[in-house]
Parts: structure tokens; C-alpha cells; sequence
């Protein structure tokens, strides 16, 4: 499965596209495509929309979580470093 | 330290005013992506894995504890709590809204700094030695003609669209403590027999996916001519450096495909084009920008190191560096406590160090390309009172020079360039080192680790070096043996196949290990590796 994926414009947080057209922080909030061209017309919906989002793409999703080649780096945007901050460290 | 001046001030201020127009066009839909992002670029402004990247100016590595105390209040307001220090000696912040950019500059701008020059294709900040200044081994400060280098490089009109990013280090000494053979430029300040001030010039040099060391141009210019002599140098890059293809447009592949000796005769023929025009420094503009980097008198307050607490003498080892000037020490603050993020520092810590810098050490600071950070004048009576304030505030790693002492780019956890994690890599290793003991007992040794080829980590210049790759979507690690970073400056030779992120800490405790093992009378570990060769540590890491 794809979902379109994007950082916001104002604040660059990653956001995924849901199936209403919105823009959403949870992966789990998705519009979920069966493939590339079925993303094909949303994607280029979302590409147009560069008042909102940067640089819009698809990524692979696989039982609900980041899959694919890019799994590693897909799962670090989707929940954040995974290496504990100088602030969790310091606690 | 340099104080800005009204041009400084206004250029600083217009520039501002002109990026907050720009980033309201871009909100507003005015402005594209595409005509936005080489703006931001110009601003220091990337945009990441999770959100915006903000990369601040610090000009030779140098702040004042105004300057520290408002990165701290960014880190504490527009960021996460943290901030994190860099190899160009600048500060990265990983959280900020594109939105409160332009309120972060005009907070910059209030203490006299800036991101203008942080990225984009011109000349970047010039590094030089942390403990200019402050050094025994200099032949006189470099950070004046650092300064002039910066002043002359803002904004330059012909150099503003290089080929690609050009970087220049300026060292003052025999030792290399900034990496010159390493940059696109690196100068070295010396003395003529007549005692004059000139340049050795270095050019060429790069990490990234060639890395090349680099060859010297010039064995002495003369210091008036500084301007002049790397304007020749950058005019024949701009000119000739390739722009058909990003991977192959470093000045360092232009010097290596015409050769150095033709490059060379290029670079004096243009030289000689320049020489005793406009860009010959007026002696009283060398005694101006040299004014503001005067060296502190002699202190007379005693101290006496063998009455101090043992925690002090075992922190003092690795963190209290000679100064030239009698009474005074420079103190290294080890960003890499065992265990945590490189480089990183806490708003509260960044508080901490320009407090100490306020109280103790006449408002001064350094950041090192090793991620560190230096109080350069320190009385040596207020070394114990330093270390109490340090240790207060969770600052007193005593490992800076160890194989704990990791350089570390931010990796694929922040990056988006990154085919790999380094962070988790290298606070798996420190634990793994430090747990062992192997740090103390290895002695001086160099670790560093890029999540990719663009090598921001530094690892082709490491002792021990390791590179992040991607294969098939999974991580692996490269490892490099041999590389350094000082006047002995060496590119690392790969070791063998790439290793996975859970093999990596045995790895290196190998590597380690047979260093120890194989080491004769207080060898280095290059000494050691040119000795006996790759293989018996190759045989040690695929051992298993």
C-alpha cells in the first residue's frame, strides 16, 4: 500500500493525506492506494497544493506501519529520533 | 573579540527584514517552493527529516557569552530545549518553525550573528584553530585574518554562485588543529626569515565522496596579500570549476583533473594580475581587526594543581590545555559525556557555559570542529571554581582527545540526506568503550562517524572512521582505518565489507583492542596501523 506524505509548510512537520484531502500527523489517518497510479491523481492534487505542504510523495505502508526500502527512515518520520535527545539523557 | 561595526550592523538588519518579507510570501502563496528554497538556503534554512534545520553562523568558532547566552534562549524558545553543535564550529538547531525564523534572526542580529552563508553554494565560515589566541605554538593569532576572510567573503558579488560550497581554515601553527589539508583552502600563518607575517597555502583539499588532501600552492605569501592570493585562487575555481555535474564541482576535482602544477601556474598567473592592486591589505586595517584580539595580561593569583581533589586532577588531565600567557589555562568542555548525543547541549547547559565564560573567562568562547567547547582564558586560581560550576552543570566529561570523544553528524535520525543512523552508533560505541575501559587505556585516539558520503561526521579524516550506508533499505556501516585530521593529515583505507549496526560496537572494540595489543612505547594509532598493516585488524573485526 501508499500513502502521500509531505512536511507542513509553516512548521516542516511530517503529515500524511487523508482521505478527506486534509493533511494529518498520524500515519494511522491515511488515504491508504493499492498503487503508484492510483495515487497518481491525488499526488498530483497534493503537489499543487504548495500553500500548505513541501514537496508531497509516496511512500510505502505495510500493515499499517512504514514499509518498503525507505522503512527506516519512513518509521524516524513518522515517530521521531529514534536516539534519546541531550534532554531525555540528562533527566 | 571583533565588534560589529554600522555596515555589519545594517547588512545584518536589512538582511533580516528582507528574509521576514520572503518567508511571508511563502506563507501568503506568493512565492513557490522552488523560488523559495534557495532564499532559505541562503538563510541557513534546510528543511529535514521532521521539520525546518536553522544553521547559525559562529565566525571562527568564536562567541561571546551574550552571544552563547541568546543561543541558549533559541534553544529554550523556538527549539526543543537543545541545541547542537557542529564540525564548521557553527550551532544547528533540529526544531524550528518556518514561521518564527525571521523573529530567530532578529534575535541573532541583536548579539551581533547571523546564518547568512551557511549553505548554498559561497564561501562558508571560516574555521581555524579553538585555542587561537591562547596557544603556546602560534606564531601569532590567526583570527584576524579570519576576520578580514570574513569581511571580505559576506556577500561578495563574484563569489556569491560557486561552482560549490567552498570552505577555508586558517591555522597559526606547526600543529594543525583546524584541518586545513581538508578544505578547499587552507592557510597556514607563518614567518619569513625576516620575522614578516605570510601564508603557506593549501588547496583542493575535501572530504565528502572524494576525499582528497591538499596540495600546497604556496610556501609563504605575504600577509598583505591574503585577500589577493585567494581571490586569484577562488577566480580560477569560479571560472573553470565543473557546474555540468554536483559530485564532480569541488575546487579539489578541478585541481586534480588540471593537475596541481598547472593549477597552480593559473592561480599565480592570476596572482600576479592582483598583486599590489585594491586587495592589498592596508597595514592599518591589519592593526584595526587585529585590535580586537588582544591577549589577556599576566596573572599573578597562584595555583597549585597538587592541592586540588583528585575528581579535579583526573578532569584537569584531559581538560586543562596550556595558554601563552603565564597565570592562564584553556579549558575543553567535552560535549560527549559517555553515553549521550555528540555535540549536543541543553539550553540550560548552553546558560551555564556563557555564565562561567562571564564570571571566569573575559566573556569567551570557542566551539571546536570536534563538537566541543572551549573557555579559551581561564586564571588558572579559577580552575577548581570552573570545574564546580562545569560539574553543576553536568559539564565535566573528562574524555575530550579519547576514543569517547566521538565526532558525530546528526544522521538519518535528523537529516535528509542520511542512508544512516550515527547517533545511536556512536552512543552504543561510547557505552561499549567506556564500559570496558578500553578510552583510558587506548589514550589519544580518533572516532568519528558520517551517516552519509557527504561526511559531515568527518570519518574519512579518523583514526577509526566509519561511514553509513544503505543497502537494500537496511543500515550498514563502513569502517575506515587511519585517517587524521592534524599536520600528519591522511585520508582513511576501508577496512573490509560493511558491518551492521548491532556488529559495530564489537567492531570497534576490536579494532581497539588490537591496537593495544600491537602498540610500542606510546605509539599513535596511525604509527601503529603503518607499522603493522590492515590486517590483523581485519582479521580481529571478521573474526566474529
Amino acid at each position: 500500500m501508499l500513502a502521500i506524505t509531505a512536511n507542513r509548510l509553516d512548521d516542516g512537520r511530517v503529515v500524511y493525506r487523508t482521505p478527506l484531502g486534509a493533511w494529518s500527523a498520524h500515519l494511522s489517518e491515511a488515504e491508504l492506494f493499492e498503487t503508484a497510479a492510483a495515487a497518481e491523481d491525488v499526488l498530483k492534487l497534493a503537489l499543487s497544493e504548495e500553500g500548505v505542504v513541501v514537496d508531497p510523495y509516496t511512500m510505502d505502508v505495510e500493515a499499517g506501519v512504514p514499509g518498503g526500502k525507505k522503512r527506516i527512515r519512513e518509521t524516524i518520520r513518522n515517530t521521531g529520533p529514534s536516539a534519546s535527545t541531550v534532554l531525555e539523557l540528562n533527566a | 573579540m571583533y565588534q560589529y561595526d554600522e555596515i555589519d550592523e545594517t547588512l545584518v538588519r536589512e538582511r533580516v527584514a528582507e528574509f521576514r518579507d520572503q518567508v511571508k510570501r511563502r506563507i501568503t502563496g506568493e512565492l513557490s517552493e522552488d523560488a523559495f528554497k534557495p532564499l532559505r538556503l541562503q538563510n541557513g534554512v534546510y528543511l529535514q527529516l521532521h521539520a525546518y534545520m536553522l544553521r547559525v553562523a559562529i565566525p571562527y568558532g568564536t562567541l561571546s557569552a551574550d552571544q552563547m547566552q541568546a543561543l541558549g534562549e533559541i534553544a529554550r524558545d523556538y527549539d526543543r530545549g537543545y541545541g547542537h553543535f557542529t564540525t564548521r564550529q557553527n550551532i544547528q538547531y533540529n526544531w524550528p518553525r518556518l514561521v518564527d525564523i525571521p523573529d530567530i534572526l532578529d534575535k541573532l542580529a541583536g548579539v551581533g550573528m547571523h546564518a547568512i552563508q551557511t549553505s548554498g553554494n559561497c564561501v562558508r565560515n571560516t574555521t581555524t584553530d579553538p585555542y587561537a589566541g591562547a596557544a603556546a605554538d602560534e606564531v601569532a593569532d590567526p583570527r584576524p585574518w579570519c576576520e578580514l576572510i570574513r569581511q571580505w567573503s559576506t556577500f561578495h558579488p563574484e563569489f556569491s554562485f560557486l561552482p560549490r560550497k567552498f570552505k577555508i581554515a586558517v591555522v597559526a601553527s606547526k600543529a594543525d588543529r583546524a584541518a586545513i589539508q581538508v578544505h578547499d583552502i587552507g592557510l597556514r600563518l607563518k614567518t619569513n626569515a625576516a620575522g614578516a607575517l605570510g601564508f603557506e597555502v593549501f588547496a583542493g583539499g575535501g572530504q565528502g565522496r572524494t576525499p582528497r588532501l591538499a596540495v600546497k600552492l604556496n610556501d609563504y605569501v605575504i600577509a598583505e596579500d591574503l585577500l589577493a592570493y585567494i581571490t586569484a585562487i577562488l577566480r580560477v575555481y569560479n571560472l573553470a570549476g565543473r557546474r555540468d555535474n554536483k559530485y564532480k564541482a569541488r575546487i579539489k576535482i578541478l585541481v586534480e583533473e588540471t593537475g596541481p602544477e598547472a593549477f597552480t601556474a593559473e592561480v599565480e598567473a592570476e596572482f600576479a594580475k592582483l598583486q599590489g592592486g585594491d586587495l592589498t591589505l592596508p597595514a592599518e586595517e591589519i592593526a584595526r581587526v587585529s585590535n580586537f584580539f588582544t591577549p589577556p595580561p599576566v596573572e599573578t593569583r597562584g595555583f597549585d594543581l597538587k592541592a586540588q581533589s583528585q575528581a579535579f586532577q583526573i578532569w584537569a588531565e584531559r581538560s586543562v590545555k596550556a595558554h601563552k600567557t603565564e597565570g592562564w589555562a584553556s579549558v575543553l568542555i567535552s560535549l560527549k559525556p559517555v553515553g549521550k548525543v555528540p555535540g549536543d547541549a541543553t539550553a540550560e547547559q548552553i546558560f551555564a557555559m556563557a555564565e562561567i565564560a562571564r564570571q571566569y573567562g573575559l566573556n569567551e568562547l570557542r566551539v571546536t570542529k570536534e563538537q566541543n567547547i572551549v573557555l579559551p582564558h581561564i586564571p588558572q586560581a579559577d580552575l577548581p571554581a570552573v570545574y564546580e560550576a562545569l560539574r553543576a552543570a553536568n559539564l565535566h566529561a573528562d574524555n575530550g582527545g579519547l576514543v569517547t570523544d566521538i565526532i558525530s553528524c546528526p544522521g538519518l535520525d535528523y537529516c535528509n540526506l542520511a542512508n544512516a543512523r550515527s547517533i545511536p552508533i556512536a552512543q552504543a560505541i561510547s557505552n561499549r568503550l567506556s564500559e570496558t575501559g578500553l578510552d583510558r587505556e587506548a589514550g589519544e585516539l580518533t572516532l568519528n562517524i558520517s551517516g552519509c558520503i557527504n561526511a559531515c561526521g568527518h570519518h574519512h579524516i579518523a583514526n577509526i572512521g566509519l561511514l553509513g550506508v544503505d543497502k537494500r533499505g537496511e543500515e550498514f556501516y563502513q569502517l575506515t582505518l587511519g585517517g587524521a585530521a592534524n599536520e600528519n593529515a591522511a585520508i582513511g583505507r576501508i577496512v573490509g565489507p560493511g558491518l551492521s549496526g548491532e556488529q559495530v560496537p564489537q567492531a570497534i572494540e576490536d579494532v581497539v583492542r588490537t591496537f593495544i595489543a600491537h602498540r610500542q612505547d606510546g605509539e599513535s594509532f596511525n604509527t601503529t596501523l603503518a607499522r603493522i598493516g590492515l590486517d590483523p585488524f581485519k582479521e580481529a573485526v571478521y573474526a566474529h
